[in-house]
């Protein structure tokens, strides 16, 4: 028999069932979705840690004071919030303690609003090393110059401002050589950051970034950090000066082996490992909802199949009567359920296209993430393959009922 | 294919039964049934409802194996055929026309005719034309691409006639073909039968339990408790039963 033949005949039974042929593919419908969402999230997760390992270089470690929080309500890691100080950053520069460091700067975080001649933004302000941010490689001076060592050894009042806050501030006027005030105390701006538009998880443009020294005398009035940042000399140095910061911060403190850590590290790895364990919670979770109603939408085509092999005894008799062979029969029935799961997976397939248009919004406005929207063709193939491969599965016993029938039960049946 | 061109006998049986058995009791439906119709013939089978002549169709049409005894048509001992070899052979050298006419719903005029052509070797493109010409010859070329719902029943029975015509069958079998009509189209269809026995040389074999109707064919052969009962020419058929 002629497959334009059986395509033809198939999808007229089931558009001859509209409201039916719908409702017993939502199972499938949803599963394909499923499996849509788990690449597409998936494969912008990807994105999302390249760009990240990208933004911050695989060698910067982070130090944060506190604990290493043991969860959202332990406020633990609130206590020893001032054990890094400027002399443990001295102890870390010495090369005998760490001898992989390249570099290492404090960042002071300061939650306040910029102002200039009566035009207020409140950016991220950070007291931080010009050298050290420059260094990372994707932030860029756009104009002006940047502050160095000298003028952290000085605490000289100046700052280099993202190109969001010079446009808040200064409109079209040139920021540098101008004065805006911070906690009512006067900063020079030096310079100005080039554009970026984002970034993963720290926007350039929104920054505002002046010495550590000078936002700890100026601003703070505190002696210790809220961060440090350490630059390893490789990606592969990385574990062996985490375990030297360890050792030379708990020897700094007069840590006994008893103690723990009152300070935590956190690294690039692991928060790509982070993001990989809820992207790995989120794949097993997507895949149970996809295989459950794939299997239960599965059960419905089977289901529906059979009713209407049943309906349709009568027409049945009459191809067999007039010549059809059972497998004549079989491939009808077969491509029918396949062309009502594939249905399915094509209303998945675009279902899932939505969704993960809108995901990749919700994430990139909500979480300022850099999540770029790719179609995802090797999701829509397995979708469509998954669906057919379902329709087989599920329809081969009905199919395999209809070929069955012989030509006068089904004449006679009414 | 050596059958189709035996001159003598288009289907032969010698001592066909049927019993329908399961595990409690057994029916017999036909038994003994020794027949010959040769080619060109007109054939009514009649017989009271339950006499067994729907179960003699149903084994002369290939559509059910005796139980007993041999069926050779057109040449073919047809008795160990399995089941895809039975539906090439009706395929190719049988037209069913069936009370309840038996059209696809939802499905043209034109396709309903053009059906078996999808089982058969006939290539794709010749099934426009071939379904056309049948369509034409039963007198509905205006209805081609109308759907059975639309049809009168006449006009479905024409339909059904034409799809038995479509693959040139050697032997028409017509089953109560009338039942569902009234009776002026009822005459009509009986019209087109003869001129397809008379006009074209076809062998029809038509099942009826209407006395009048089978008397418009050549030979009656009677069928009571599934047995032949009586079998000869049609001008000289008395019914013993009535």
């Amino acid at each position: 028999m002629k497959f334009r033949f059986i395509a033809r005949t198939s999808a007229r039974a089931i558009i001859a069932n509209k409201v039916r042929s719908t409702l017993t593919v939502l199972g499938i419908v949803i599963g394909i979705t499923a499996i849509m969402l788990i690449v597409s999230i998936g494969e912008g997760a990807q994105r999302i840690i390249l760009s990240q390992i990208e933004g911050m270089g695989a060698e910067t470690i982070v130090i944060r004071p506190g604990r290493d929080p043991q969860g959202p309500s332990d406020f633990a890691q609130t206590l020893f919030a001032d054990s890094l100080k400027r002399r443990d950053i001295d102890a870390l520069k010495r090369k005998e303690n760490v001898p992989d460091l390249v570099d290492v700067a404090p960042v002071v975080f300061i939650s306040d609003s910029v102002s200039y001649l009566g035009e207020t933004y409140r950016p991220s302000i950070f007291g931080w090393s010009a050298d050290f941010m420059l260094s990372m490689g994707s932030v860029k001076l756009g104009s002006g110059e940047a502050f160095d060592e000298t003028d952290i050894r000085q605490e000289s009042p100046v700052v280099i401002i993202g190109s969001k806050v010079a446009h808040e501030l200064f409109a079209a006027d040139d920021p540098i050589g101008k004065y805006i005030r911070i906690k009512g105390k006067n900063f020079r701006v030096i310079g100005v950051l080039e554009k970026k538009g984002s970034a993963a998880f720290f926007n350039p443009d929104e920054l505002v970034v002046l010495p550590y020294t000078t936002a700890q005398t100026y601003l703070t009035g505190e002696d210790h950090y809220q961060e440090v940042m350490v630059r390893a000399a490789s990606a592969e140095a990385v574990p062996r000066a985490v375990r030297d910061i360890s050792a030379t911060l708990r020897e700094m403190h007069s840590l006994d082996a008893t103690e723990k850590d009152d300070f935590y590290i956190e690294t690039q790895q692991g928060v790509i490992d982070q993001i990989g364990t809820i992207l790995t919670a989120l794949t097993v979770f997507l895949s149970a909802v996809s295989a459950i109603s794939l299997l239960v939408g599965g059960i419905g085509v089977m289901n529906v199949m059979l009713v209407s092999v049943t309906e349709r005894t009568r027409e049945i008799g009459l191809r067999k009567a007039i010549g059809a062979r059972s497998r004549d029969v079989l491939a009808q029935f077969l491509t029918e359920s396949v062309f009502l799961t594939m249905l399915g997976g094509l209303i998945g397939i675009t279902l899932g296209i939505l969704l993960g248009l809108l995901a990749a919004v919700v994430l990139s406005s909500t979480l300022n993430l850099d999540w770029n929207y790719e179609f995802p063709l090797e999701a829509t193939l397995l979708g469509l393959g998954v669906a057919a491969f379902v329709g087989l599965v599920f329809g081969g016993y009905p199919a395999w009922k209809a070929s069955q029938k012989s030509p006068i039960e089904a004449l006679r049946y009414e | 294919m050596k059958g189709q061109n035996d001159p003598k006998h288009l289907i032969q049986t010698t001592h066909i039964a049927k019993v329908f058995a399961d595990e409690a009791s057994s029916t017999t439906a036909l038994s003994d049934i020794s027949l010959t119709i040769g080619r060109g013939e007109f054939v009514a089978i009649v017989g009271p409802s339950g006499s067994g002549k729907s179960t003699l169709l149903h084994i002369l049409g290939l559509l059910d194996r005796q139980t007993a005894g041999q069926y050779t048509f057109a040449g073919e001992e047809t008795t160990h055929y399995s089941d895809d070899r039975l539906a090439a052979l009706r395929n190719r050298t049988i037209g069913f026309v069936f009370q309840s006419f038996n059209l696809l719903a939802r499905t043209s005029v034109l396709e309903n005719v053009a059906l078996p052509l999808a089982y058969s070797s006939v290539p794709r493109k010749e099934w426009e034309r071939r379904a056309k010409e049948k369509v034409e010859a039963v007198g509905l070329a205006h209805r081609m691409e109308h759907e059975p719902s639309e049809l009168s029943g006449g006009e479905k029975q024409r339909v059904a006639i034409a799809r038995a015509l479509v693959l040139e069958p050697e032997i028409i079998f017509a089953d109560e073909p009338t039942g569902n009509l009234d009776s002026a189209s009822g005459r009509a269809i009986m019209e087109i039968l003869e001129h397809l026995n008379d006009g074209e040389g076809k062998t029809v074999v038509l099942i009826t339990h209407d006395l009048t109707l089978a008397r418009r064919a050549k030979r009656i052969i009677a069928i009571r408790d599934g047995k032949i009962e009586w079998d000869g020419p049609s001008a000289k058929f008395t019914p013993s039963f009535a």
